[in-house]
């Protein structure tokens, strides 16, 4: 007699814990033949509270990390996902990817990974510097990370586009709450079971399965979040820039439509000027004397 | 005798004060005044595509020398209509302006730099007159360093492919710029040096009380032959300034001016796909600790909150002061404000000039009210103001509380708020309890804890033993509520281009 299976409950991953939704919702996800898969939390706008403040108390840690540590624990992540690809695989195959897109897309996803493991201690000597005043001053421009940072992640590339989104902002120092792809949350619920297993400070990265309509305007207008990354329709992108107003947040999301090419060199953006995306310049002066 | 507000009687010094002796007590300055013709006309019209046009309305208004309250000139009005041809003339020019070597943008940005040079003790006599800054500080601060802006820029022109290691800088297009009242002609240099060194051309609106450098800036374009149309001004007040950020045709909008108007500026380009920088309000904190090098701090409190009259975004209007030295710091401001020049800003002694507009006077002389009336202990030295023309007496407010409104509040006049602390910890925790974040000052003679407080105060700038410097290569602008993105330096240039 063949074995039943035991089936998962999907949880998201927020602040180191897997949570459902404080308000109990689910909605059900289908495999690409339609049969029942499982339920997925639909999580709220005051899940999106919640999260964005594990991931302020995570972030005063993970911003006081050394360079090299925080591209070890990126580096760390890559071996984590690298003998978990067949899983990943499965998880973008239930949205109706074929195999050899699913395989490629996890792989391209643990080499940008590893890309961006390596920007870790590097971007600051790209894009600070020491600034030639004519008055006798030491004058200096560092990169600080933003804080919190909120991101919509694309439905057309629920791995790749998920991380490709994620990576900059953490590679940075930031900590963030996504809100991952609508129409394929699976994938993101493994890669939170993955993140898990890897160094990365719990409350780093929130994952919230659920719908935009539900959360973008929570991410718009939380005077907690510094800054909105990921890809949005440009309604969504409306409500953000609105929403943004209040606190005079920092609204760096992408277009969705023309569609990003996700392979695409080091993704939609040059990776570099996807950190800088997620920093502030800080100049300090100090008189040259004796 | 000072003007003390009540509180001060319970708190006199215990110990017995050496007796005070204040320069100017026996005698008085002769008057020095600036004498150069600022060569002003009676009128100014708009400069669009390259020649000075009446507004088809034929509307104007007046600027006011706020130093006299007398009329300096009349200015023309632009409304849609006039905003609009100007939009036309950068939209026009851009595309040959783009497709200039960068070398050849940067010969114009150099000639213009020369000529501001030339012309310097002019421009500086014209601000003064216009604004009421003192003349020494426009004379030795402003248009130098805007001078000095465009020559930075021009050097820049045609070495962007530098500054974007694997990317390709690309102009936006028409950039449209809505700049404020405190650094007229600075505030323009900051804004129009780095559009066209990345080959952007320019829609500029100064503010409403200050319009006269930037015409004049435009009679330097045409003797430098810039060509028609890369840089337009249009004056006007508020609604002119909406129609200049509305503007279909501007691909990106710098403004630099309140946070109020800055989040009206979100809102209204919220989904137009228009780039947006913004430098907004401060309320910069300036903290004092006990081993700081007293004489230099005194003197970097007093340039942080009186520089310009106080009409600064990066004012250092939060002072926090160790509670060891905190009398003693108190009891130095009071007499380093009783010598400062309050008066004339055409007089080459002059510290504080006017204050820019009877609007502005009106809005700090209520927050000093609102200061007293919370609890706030108020000290004014006793010096006589001019009768005519807008002026404030440098203020000091000790025992200021965080919730009070002259502790939260951008005063944008010549009036500090002074409040103590502890320990490191405390003083950063005050120093980052605001909105904004533009701003800070650390003053300690101990290094490690210039560079832990460097690190830990939220705001763009940091000067450390000293306050209120700047430099073209030197980026400025905020974090937070002050706003984002960042002028001068190689970021600076960032947020002039889109990376392909």
């Amino acid at each position: 007699m063949p074995r039943l299976t035991i089936s998962k409950t999907p949880k998201c991953y927020v602040g180191g814990k897997f949570i459902r939704s404080e308000s109990g919702r689910t909605f059900p996800l289908h495999d690409a033949t339609g049969a029942f898969f499982a339920h997925v939390p639909q999580c709220t706008r005051k899940d999106v509270r919640n999260a964005v403040e594990v991931a302020a108390r995570a972030g005063a840690g993970w911003a006081a990390r050394s360079a090299y540590n925080r591209g070890q624990i990126l580096y760390r992540l890559a071996e984590m996902l690298e003998p978990r690809t067949k899983e990943l695989v499965e998880a973008l195959k239930l949205n109706g990817l074929p195999s050899a897109a699913a395989k490629a897309e996890v792989v391209a996803t643990i080499d940008r990974v590893v890309h961006y493991a390596g920007w870790a201690d590097k971007y600051e000597q790209l894009l600070g510097n020491v600034n030639p005043v004519a008055s006798p001053h030491f004058n200096f421009t560092v990169t600080e990370p933003m804080g919190v940072i909120g991101i919509v992640a694309p439905d057309d590339s629920p791995l790749l586009g998920l991380l490709t989104c994620i990576l900059p902002a953490i590679t940075a120092g930031n900590s963030v709450v996504v809100i991952t792809a609508e129409t394929a949350p699976y994938p993101a619920i493994a890669l939170g079971e993955m993140l898990a297993t890897s160094d990365l400070p719990g409350g780093v990265v929130n994952l919230l399965t659920g719908f935009r309509q539900e959360m973008v305007p929570t991410l718009a207008t939380h005077a907690h979040l510094r800054a909105i990354g990921g890809v949005v329709d440009s309604a969504d992108r409306k409500i953000l820039e609105i929403g943004a107003a209040e606190s005079v947040k920092r609204v760096k999301v992408l277009n969705a439509v023309p569609p990003l090419d996700w392979y695409a060199g080091d993704g939609p953006q040059a990776s570099l000027y996807a950190i800088q995306d997620f920093l502030e310049y800080k100049t300090t002066w100090h008189p040259v004397g004796a | 005798m000072p003007v003390v507000s009540k509180k001060s009687s319970a708190r006199a010094p215990r110990r017995r004060v050496e007796p005070e002796l204040i320069f100017g007590d026996l005698w008085e300055f002769d008057p020095a005044p600036e004498s150069a013709d600022p060569k002003l006309r009676a009128s100014y019209g708009l400069f669009i595509g390259g020649k000075f046009v009446a507004p088809q309305s034929g509307r104007t208004f007046t600027s006011i020398n706020p130093g006299t309250g007398q009329p300096l000139a009349e200015i023309a009005l632009a409304g849609s209509a006039e905003v609009d041809a100007a939009y036309r003339a950068a939209t026009k020019a851009f595309s040959p302006w783009a497709r200039l070597p960068g070398a050849e943008r940067g010969k114009y940005l150099y000639r213009i730099a020369r000529i501001l040079q030339d012309r310097a003790r002019e421009f500086a006599v014209a601000e003064t007159l216009d604004g009421g800054k003192p003349i020494k500080e426009s004379r030795d601060f402003d248009v130098p360093m805007a001078a000095a802006h465009f020559f930075y820029h021009a050097g820049w022109a045609d070495k962007l492919a530098y500054v974007f290691p694997g990317a390709t800088p690309q102009p936006h297009g028409v950039v449209g710029q809505v700049i404020p009242w405190n650094f007229p002609l600075l505030m323009l240099a900051w804004k129009i040096a780095p559009a066209l060194a990345t080959g952007n051309t320019v829609v500029l609106k100064p503010a409403e009380t200050t319009s006269i450098t930037a015409l004049k800036f435009a009679e330097v374009l045409q003797e430098a032959g810039l060509p028609a149309g890369v840089v337009n001004i249009v004056t006007g007040a508020g609604e002119t300034g909406a129609a200049v950020v509305n503007h279909p045709a501007a691909a990106k909008v710098a403004f630099t001016g309140s946070t109020e108007v800055g989040k009206r500026i979100m809102r209204s380009t919220a989904g137009t796909g228009k780039k947006l920088t913004l430098e907004l309000g401060g309320k910069a904190a300036n903290i004092v600790f006990e081993d700081a090098p007293l004489d230099q701090a005194v003197e970097g409190i007093v340039n942080g909150i009186f520089f310009n009259q106080g009409h600064v975004c990066c004012a250092g209007s939060r002072l926090l002061v160790q509670e060891s030295i905190a009398a003693g710091v108190l009891q130095r401001l009071r007499h380093r404000v009783q010598v400062l020049r309050v008066g004339n800003p055409m007089d080459k002694n002059t510290d504080i000039g006017a204050i820019n507009s009877r609007e502005q006077l009106d809005r700090i002389t209520a927050l000093v009210k609102a200061g007293v009336a919370e609890g706030a202990e108020m000290f004014q030295p006793p010096i006589a103001l001019p009768r005519q023309g807008y002026y404030f007496r440098p203020t000091l407010f000790s025992g200021v509380e965080q919730s009070h409104r002259i502790a939260r509040e951008e005063i944008f006049g010549p009036v500090l708020s002074i409040l103590t602390f502890r320990t490191v910890a405390e003083a950063v925790e005050k120093a980052n309890n605001t909105a904004y974040g533009l701003s800070a000052g650390v003053w300690t003679e101990k290094g490690s804890r210039i560079l832990k407080l460097s690190t830990e105060l939220k705001a763009g700038v940091i000067w450390a033993n000293t306050f209120n410097k700047f430099d073209p290569t030197s980026p400025f602008g905020g974090y937070k509520e002050s706003g984002f993105g960042r002028e001068g330096g190689k970021q600076g240039l960032a947020d002039y281009v889109k990376l392909t």
